[in-house]
């Protein structure tokens, strides 16, 4: 089987960009991915796409011309970048293909994502007397992990505080500014403990990455990346998820734990080899917990190593380099896309004054959403 | 302030599936899975765990230890929530994961509004109560938990 390299990334800032679709944003990435790797929309053989609120990802075969390529449309809840990322993988990897592009995009309507309780098998009850909300669960996971592990509110905020400060350097990031400790611990309280500047909110943006057999990328280009291992995996029985109206009693462990073993795996690699890390912050407590999940420390040291500022840009594991969905916000079809297209910055050493020092080499993705599911991956020069 | 059958006020059941009603001692209903012995929440036809259909409907516990919990800061968006509050008069309310022994955690308001009054592994009991009144009167029931005095 042939490796998998990244030869082209492109992206589209994420915020709001008021009258501009999802699906020119999905179609700009795209040019600018191609544009980095020279090579034309008409070379590439397939793509994979996926949007969860801006239309069908193919039509961008409209905009970007109608060569006849196989396009296939992914929808995977919060992991549809991700998943659209494993999928042009498995085509290269397969020896079917040798090269293609993995985009998403998105554009969600302000304020919280809708919910439809009833869709979703949950009984009309459960949204009528106020239960389903993301927020509450992702407040109870961490409020469960905070007694369990000793992980403080002080901690929660300074997660905040780093990645509105790694935004605050990065051109594609939504939220520019940095915000003060104190902004952060004063904010109104969400659902306790976690408060509004601790979560993420949803918004627009778009993402495109181009792959290519190493047999091709060689030709193309004199220094492509490597997508050593791209891994998606749901969750198991006894996992606590969202919307979980009866949670079993005998735990399991959470799908990013799967999907980052078998990443690990794959890659023939430890997370002590990993140099720059983006991990899923849809609010400062899940950075914290998925710092375990994907194998970085035990549950527990993060308390430790967010107070000495390990995971800051200039720490021994820089997370969430480019502000992470703190700063970038949420389209959940570009959002798997945006991490590797920041570890593909900085192992090029690209990243400005965002950049981690001293020449990384192995880059992790992690992506993790409704309803339980979770994209990682290993990228190397 | 559990209300039995035969008040004054008409009241109905927010879902009939969910718990048993009008009765003088209300349960919630969750289901029991015959081959493996794993108990759900809310009741349904097959189990979650192995895939089986051989399941019956069983009566949940009412008390149990806080596993973990949240308070619901903000009036939650309408739909799909039902509430009558206004922002005006909205009071966060308690949200947690109330663990039955040897049956399922099972998910609910809390009628507290301050975490202070919350600890993970406190004792919990379960009331019906009406959640609100419908045009004509008629008291919808559901149910929550709350601290055990
Ligand atoms: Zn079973």
């Amino acid at each position: 089987m042939t490796d998998v390299a990244i030869i082209g990334i492109g992206i589209h800032p994420f915020g709001r960009t008021d009258g501009v679709s999802g699906l020119e944003q999905g179609a700009f990435a795209v040019r600018q991915a191609l544009k980095d790797c020279g090579m034309d929309w008409g070379d590439m053989q397939f793509a994979y796409g996926g949007s969860s609120a801006a239309g069908n990802a193919d039509a961008l075969v409209n905009q970007l011309g109608l060569t006849g390529l196989q396009f296939v449309n992914v929808a995977n809840g919060c992991a549809t970048g991700g998943s659209a990322l494993q999928s042009a993988y498995m085509a290269i990897k397969s020896g079917m293909f040798d090269v293609g592009v993995a985009v998403g995009f998105d554009k969600h309507p302000r304020g919280a994502f809708a919910v439809e309780p009833e869709k979703m098998g949950l009984g009309k009850w459960y949204g009528d007397v106020g239960l389903a909300l993301t927020t509450q669960f992702f407040a109870m996971k961490i409020q469960k992990y905070m007694h369990d592990y000793g992980i403080t509110d002080d901690t929660l905020v300074k997660v905040a505080e780093k990645n509105y400060a790694n935004g605050a350097l990065c051109p594609h990031a939504w939220r520019k500014t940095a915000l003060t400790y104190e902004q952060i611990a004063e904010s109104p309280m969400i659902s306790h403990p976690l408060r509004k500047y601790m979560f993420c909110s949803p918004a627009e943006g778009g993402c495109a990455i181009i792959l290519a057999s190493v047999e091709k990328a060689k030709q193309l280009t004199s220094h492509p990346l490597f997508l050593k291992a791209a891994v998606v995996r749901t969750r198991h029985f006894g996992s606590f998820e969202v919307f979980t109206q009866g949670q079993a009693l005998d735990q399991a462990p959470s799908p990013s734990v799967d999907a980052s073993q078998a990443t690990f795996e794959m890659a023939g690699i430890g997370p002590k080899d990993i140099q720059v890390a983006q991990l899923q912050d849809t609010e400062s407590g899940a950075e914290i917990m998925h710092m375990a999940e994907n194998g970085f420390c035990a549950d527990g040291d993060q308390e430790k190593w967010i107070q000495e500022g390990y995971t800051k840009i200039d720490g021994k594991l820089p997370v969430n380099t480019d502000g992470g969905c703190l700063a970038n916000g949420e389209p959940v079809g570009a959002s798997g896309l945006r991490q590797v297209y920041e570890v593909c910055v900085q192992l090029r050493g690209e990243g400005g004054e965002r950049q981690v020092q001293n020449n990384p080499k192995v880059g992790y993705t992690h992506v993790y959403g409704a309803p339980g599911l979770s994209g990682c991956t290993v990228i190397s020069r | 302030m559990s209300q039995a059958a035969g008040a004054n006020v008409p009241q109905k059941s927010i879902d009939p599936k969910l718990f048993t009603w009008p009765s003088n001692k209300p349960r919630l209903l969750g289901s029991q899975c015959n081959n493996c012995g794993t108990t759900s929440f809310p009741a349904q036809a097959s189990c979650p765990r192995c895939c089986s259909e051989d399941v019956e409907t069983c009566e949940l516990g009412t008390r149990g230890k806080l596993w973990s919990f949240t308070i619901q800061g903000f009036l939650p968006k309408s739909p799909p929530y039902a509430g009558t509050e206004t922002l005006e008069d909205f009071k966060p309310f308690g949200v947690g994961y109330v663990e039955m022994p040897g049956q399922v955690r099972v998910v609910g308001r809390i009628n507290v509004s301050s975490p202070e009054e919350l600890a993970i592994g406190m004792d919990m009991e379960l009331v019906f109560e009406p959640f609100r009144t419908d045009e004509d009167g008629t008291e919808i029931i559901s149910y929550a938990f709350r601290p055990v005095a």
